[in-house]
């Protein structure tokens, strides 16, 4: 028990850690394949220590809200990344949250995202958060229909379940999990704010949504939600490695195996966020109006996944 | 799951051909419709030699070639001739908007699927389970051809019920014997060539490729 709760200290704190290196990976191949000289690798630890060191600047008429906000988003974003099996499987977290409550803490790290932007009353910050929940409100959906889809081939919610049948049973070909997989993809493109719903790297107030609702934030809490928003990314990869390619994550007390299921979690983060960066680069931002479309078709893939499971697989 | 692995990718690909069905029904440019429709004959030609090689059933190896030929090589080369010549690649709007027309691509795959239930209990293939698939591809087809105004992609909707069609056979009965099959290919190839006359027909008597104009024909 007590190597499983230090097994399950040490994930968590890989996962806080290792986030920003994520991100620091994905700059570095946009800007690679786009031509431009790539910033170091450690650049967002940099940005972080610069904003730890500042002193916050907070509008006159915040609410506490205002300044509780990034602790709330940040403790979500850690707590998801400790349920998410990335290297060790069926730790003694795992069981406090099936996939369905998972996605309600991803709802609730945006609830008070939301909130925190419209605290203030900017009409920015207003937008940035209308926005926002126009894009998750489609994406929740789609989201919750990949989890089922999944969890109809393991017959349980629960990850550790679904990464075990997926793993460590006998192989097999799932149609359902293909369609299941470019939807995940397309929503977590949403809702990690990335190209073509959201651009992380523009300030345009025609095109912004995550970048809106942060604009009030500096120092302390803007470098919390910058980690959150990391350990987001590192989440929801986290999360697709374990649902779509979970070949080398480590059975419950296999200590040995530990070394190898770390060696495959950086090899498949590194392959994904260079693709991620690949398909950035290859695509242009849509219309705003044009998301719901864009997430409507996530639903259908994850929908029709759903029924081809039942066509083909049971 | 007791099936092999070549089964298992025949089911993969049957997937991929009903994925491609809906990419088609979104799809807004010609060209990239054509590159789709490239695509599906691929991914069938794929399929149907995997079922050739599973179940030792030769004749299919020749509808495999023969849909490799004509509908992933031919028929996209001709198309994209003619749509260089027409000059017609641009975005259309169908009839129906896209999100709308996908909940109804939803919709007619439901049904399809709970149609070709009883139907493939009565089939002796190992590829029984597709055919559900094929019908759905069948139908969505169709469904694309409601809803475009253009000739193209109507002339493209009604290959790719034929696509829907001949995996409609490979699923139920390993295919229809080789005759039928070269007969039909003939066919297809035939009605393109024809079709394409007409593009050019329309086009010279409105100026445009839109079919709405036709409803204004009438005997003087």
């Amino acid at each position: 028990m007590s190597t499983g709760i230090l097994l399950q200290l040490a994930q968590t704190l890989l996962a806080i850690l290792l986030a920003p290196l994520l991100m620091g990976w994905v700059n570095q191949c946009r800007a690679w394949l786009q031509g431009r000289s790539a910033p170091p690798i450690t650049q967002p630890y940099r940005t972080l220590k610069k904003l730890f060191h500042k002193d916050a600047v907070i509008a006159h008429n915040a609410s506490p809200l205002f300044r509780f906000a990034p602790y709330m988003i940040f403790a979500c974003m850690a707590l998801a990344a400790g349920i998410v099996p990335t290297i060790a499987n069926d730790l003694p977290f795992s069981p406090a949250a099936d996939v369905i409550a998972l996605v309600g803490i991803f709802a609730l790290a945006r609830v008070f995202l939301a909130l925190a932007a419209m605290d203030i009353g900017t009409s920015f910050g207003t937008l940035g958060a209308r926005r926002e929940m126009l894009v998750s409100f489609l994406a929740e959906p789609a989201l919750l229909m990949v989890f089922f889809t999944a969890s109809l081939i393991s017959q349980s919610t629960e990850l550790p379940v679904i990464v075990d049948t997926l793993a460590h049973q006998e192989f097999a070909i799932y149609p359902s999990l293909a369609f299941a997989a470019v939807a995940f993809w397309m929503i977590s493109v949403a809702e990690n704010a990335r190209i073509p719903v959201d651009n992380p790297s523009t300030h345009l107030e025609l095109t912004m949504i995550h970048e809106a609702m942060i604009l009030e934030y500096s120092a302390r809490h803007l470098a919390l939600i910058e980690w959150a928003v990391a350990l987001k990314l590192f989440t929801y990869s986290a999360l697709g490695i374990a649902l779509f390619l979970p070949w080398g994550i480590a059975v419950q007390g296999d200590l040995a195996a530990l070394p190898l299921a770390l060696l495959a979690m950086v090899a498949k983060l590194l392959l994904g966020g260079a693709v991620l960066a690949f398909i950035e680069t290859i695509s242009a931002k849509v219309r705003l109006f044009r998301a719901p479309e864009f997430l409507g078709t996530a639903f259908l893939l994850a929908v029709l996944g759903m029924l081809i499971h039942f066509l083909l697989e049971v | 799951m007791s099936l092999t692995y070549h089964l298992q990718i025949v089911n993969l690909l049957a997937a991929l051909l009903l994925l491609i069905s809906f990419a088609m029904l979104s799809q807004r440019r010609i060209a990239g419709l054509i590159t789709l429709f490239a695509w599906q004959g691929a991914a069938l030609a794929a399929s149907t030699a995997l079922v050739a090689w599973s179940t030792g059933q030769h004749h299919l190896y020749y509808s495999a070639a023969l849909t490799l030929v004509l509908k992933v090589i031919a028929m996209p080369w001709y198309f994209f001739r003619v749509v260089k010549k027409l000059n017609v690649d641009r975005d259309v709007e169908p009839m129906i908007n896209i999100p709308t027309t996908m909940l109804i691509g939803i919709v007619l795959v439901i049904f399809a699927f709970n149609l070709a239930l009883p139907i493939s209990e009565l089939s002796g293939t190992v590829t029984r389970s597709t055919l559900g698939i094929a019908l759905a591809t069948v139908l969505l087809a169709f469904l694309m051809m409601i809803t475009r105004s253009k000739a193209i992609p109507q002339v493209i909707g009604f290959l790719a019920m034929e696509n829907g069609l001949f995996f409609a056979a490979t699923s139920a009965t390993y295919g229809m014997p080789l005759v039928v099959e070269l007969g039909v290919a003939l066919d297809v190839m035939v009605g393109v060539f024809v079709l394409s006359i007409f593009f050019f027909q329309i086009r010279e008597t409105f100026d445009s490729l839109d079919l709405k104009h036709m409803e204004k024909l009438r005997e003087k």
